[in-house]
């Protein structure tokens, strides 16, 4: 299944941050859903700024344009208002992107769990996130660290 | 060299005077030399010369110290001792030595800084570190102040002049004022604008200023009837660049400056003239017709702008004959309003329709 990119990515201005309060709103909530649904659909959880600027998110090339830095930069301000992204460092080069939000996760995970009857047990993470019966889940294959912080919203023993 | 009643051994030999001392040097034995600090001096005076006595000069000393420097007589019984000339030179020592007994050049302190002092033009000595920087900053400083000062000289002697033409135009503005009855309004508005095309602000326009003046309204009046033709040509609206070209090319003679032209544009609403002066947000200024409408103007772009898929500015005045710098105010106002949204890249600025 390719990706399916949105309208507003074969649209030129979408690459310009608009001067307009209103239009720059929806043009940032444009941005906002089509990074995460890219990494979603790429299954990227972390992302470089540098790199990202030359990844086709950023860099239509077919129409010729791209998002300047301070334009991803403040794409991604929005992003972790939403709570969405966290800056891995200080210097903002690299960030962790959470395409469902951490809550979000481990809902998810708890259900499966009760689904299949596995309240009061005990799981390792790799169990979780690798194993063979969690294969099908959406949480297969997540990282470790989302989910660490999965589990600090939701009650596990 | 004589001590007193005492033959001395110095006999022949030339005297030196510096600024310190004085140096005695025998002629014959050529490495006996003697110095006597002018320090010790009190007082000199000479002694003319007579039959079979040679001119001379008597020094009297002071009291010898402790840390006197060894030479010919360590410590003399006698407290003065007398210079013998000879041959002739005489005055002309006498001379010099008051003048070096005046100045007393031996007692100003050494100067404590470090290097030697250059002869620099100012006689400024050098110091090196941050002082030395510091100084040369100061001096710098300096010079700029006196360079600007004198380069000012000429237009302080300007504004004296200038200020003395304003009291003139105001005396006699003032008198006009007076005698209002004796000359007649023409002449009155007439000085009034010469006054204002000199750039003379005229007391009376200040006192005024709120209603405007009669200058600034006939103005305005003129004003409204000569631009209402060109502004139907060029679509209701036109720069103030343009207005300021059109009216003065059409006075010929009596040119308007920018300043009167603004003033009397500021009057059209007050003056129910179907003129406006507008501002934009970006400083331009512009003249439009009181009937031209915004939003029209608004809806006709966005008509444009989606007819033709995008937009530059440049494309837009081509399109509607339009100068460039109002088309681009046009299509700004529309994009502000959330009709258009633009696209900044390295092939320029376009406009599109807004479809966020």
């Amino acid at each position: 299944m390719s990706f399916e990119w949105p309208w507003q990515y074969n649209f030129p201005p979408f690459f310009t941050l608009q001067p307009n309060v209103d239009t720059r709103q929806k043009q940032l909530a444009a941005w906002c859903s089509l990074a995460l649904a890219y990494c979603r659909h790429h299954k990227l959880y972390t992302l470089d700024v540098m790199e990202s600027q030359e990844s086709p998110v950023f860099n239509n090339k077919k129409i010729e344009r791209k998002l300047s830095t301070e334009a991803i930069q403040v794409v991604f301000e929005e992003l972790r208002k939403k709570g969405n992204l966290d800056w891995l460092d200080k210097n903002k080069s690299r960030c962790l992107v959470m395409w469902r939000r951490p809550e979000e996760w481990g809902k998810l995970i708890y259900q499966w769990v009760s689904k299949v009857g596995m309240i009061n047990s005990v799981f390792t993470l790799y169990e979780l996130s690798n194993g063979d019966d969690t294969e099908g889940e959406e949480f297969h294959g997540l990282e470790e660290w989302i989910l660490l912080r999965s589990f600090k919203g939701v009650k596990f023993f | 060299i004589y001590q007193l009643k005492n033959n001395a051994k110095l006999d022949v030999g030339v005297v030196l005077l510096t600024t310190h001392r004085l140096i005695w040097r025998d002629h014959k034995n050529h490495e006996c030399c003697i110095a006597l600090s002018l320090s010790q001096i009190i007082y000199f005076e000479e002694q003319a010369a007579g039959i079979g006595k040679s001119a001379k000069i008597v020094i009297h000393l002071y009291p010898v110290t402790a840390n006197k420097e060894p030479g010919p007589y360590q410590q003399s019984k006698f407290p003065y001792i007398k210079l013998s000339f000879k041959e002739h030179g005489q005055i002309e020592f006498f001379r010099r030595l008051t003048e070096e007994m005046t100045q007393k050049r031996w007692e100003t302190p050494v100067p404590q800084t470090i290097s030697t002092a250059t002869g620099s033009q100012t006689g400024k000595t050098r110091a090196v570190g941050i002082v030395g920087i510091e100084r040369k900053i100061e001096q710098k400083r300096k010079e700029t102040e006196q360079n600007i000062s004198e380069a000012f000289e000429d237009l302080s002697q300007l504004m004296v002049k200038a200020k003395e033409m304003v009291e003139l135009s105001r005396s006699i503005a003032n008198k006009i004022k007076d005698k209002h009855g004796d000359i007649t309004e023409d002449e009155t508005i007439r000085f009034k604008s010469y006054l204002l095309s000199m750039g003379i602000a005229n007391p009376v326009t200040r006192e005024t200023h709120g209603s405007g003046t009669n200058y600034h309204m006939q103005l305005a009046k003129q004003l409204g009837d000569m631009l209402l033709a060109p502004l139907e040509e060029r679509g209701g609206m036109m720069a103030l660049t343009e207005v300021y070209c059109l009216v003065n090319r059409a006075r010929g003679m009596e040119l308007l400056s920018p300043e009167d032209l603004v003033n009397a544009c500021k009057m059209f609403e007050s003056m129910q003239l179907p003129l406006r002066l507008r501002v934009f947000d970006s400083g331009v200024m512009v003249v439009q017709l009181q009937s031209h409408s915004e939003e029209e103007m608004i809806a006709s772009a966005l008509d444009n702008v989606t007819d033709k898929g995008s937009l530059t500015s440049e494309e837009f005045a081509k399109l509607l004959g339009l100068s460039v710098l109002l088309s681009k105010e046009r299509l700004l106002l529309a994009e502000k309003m959330g009709h258009l949204c633009r696209d900044d890249s390295v092939e320029g600025l376009r406009f599109y329709p807004n479809l966020f």
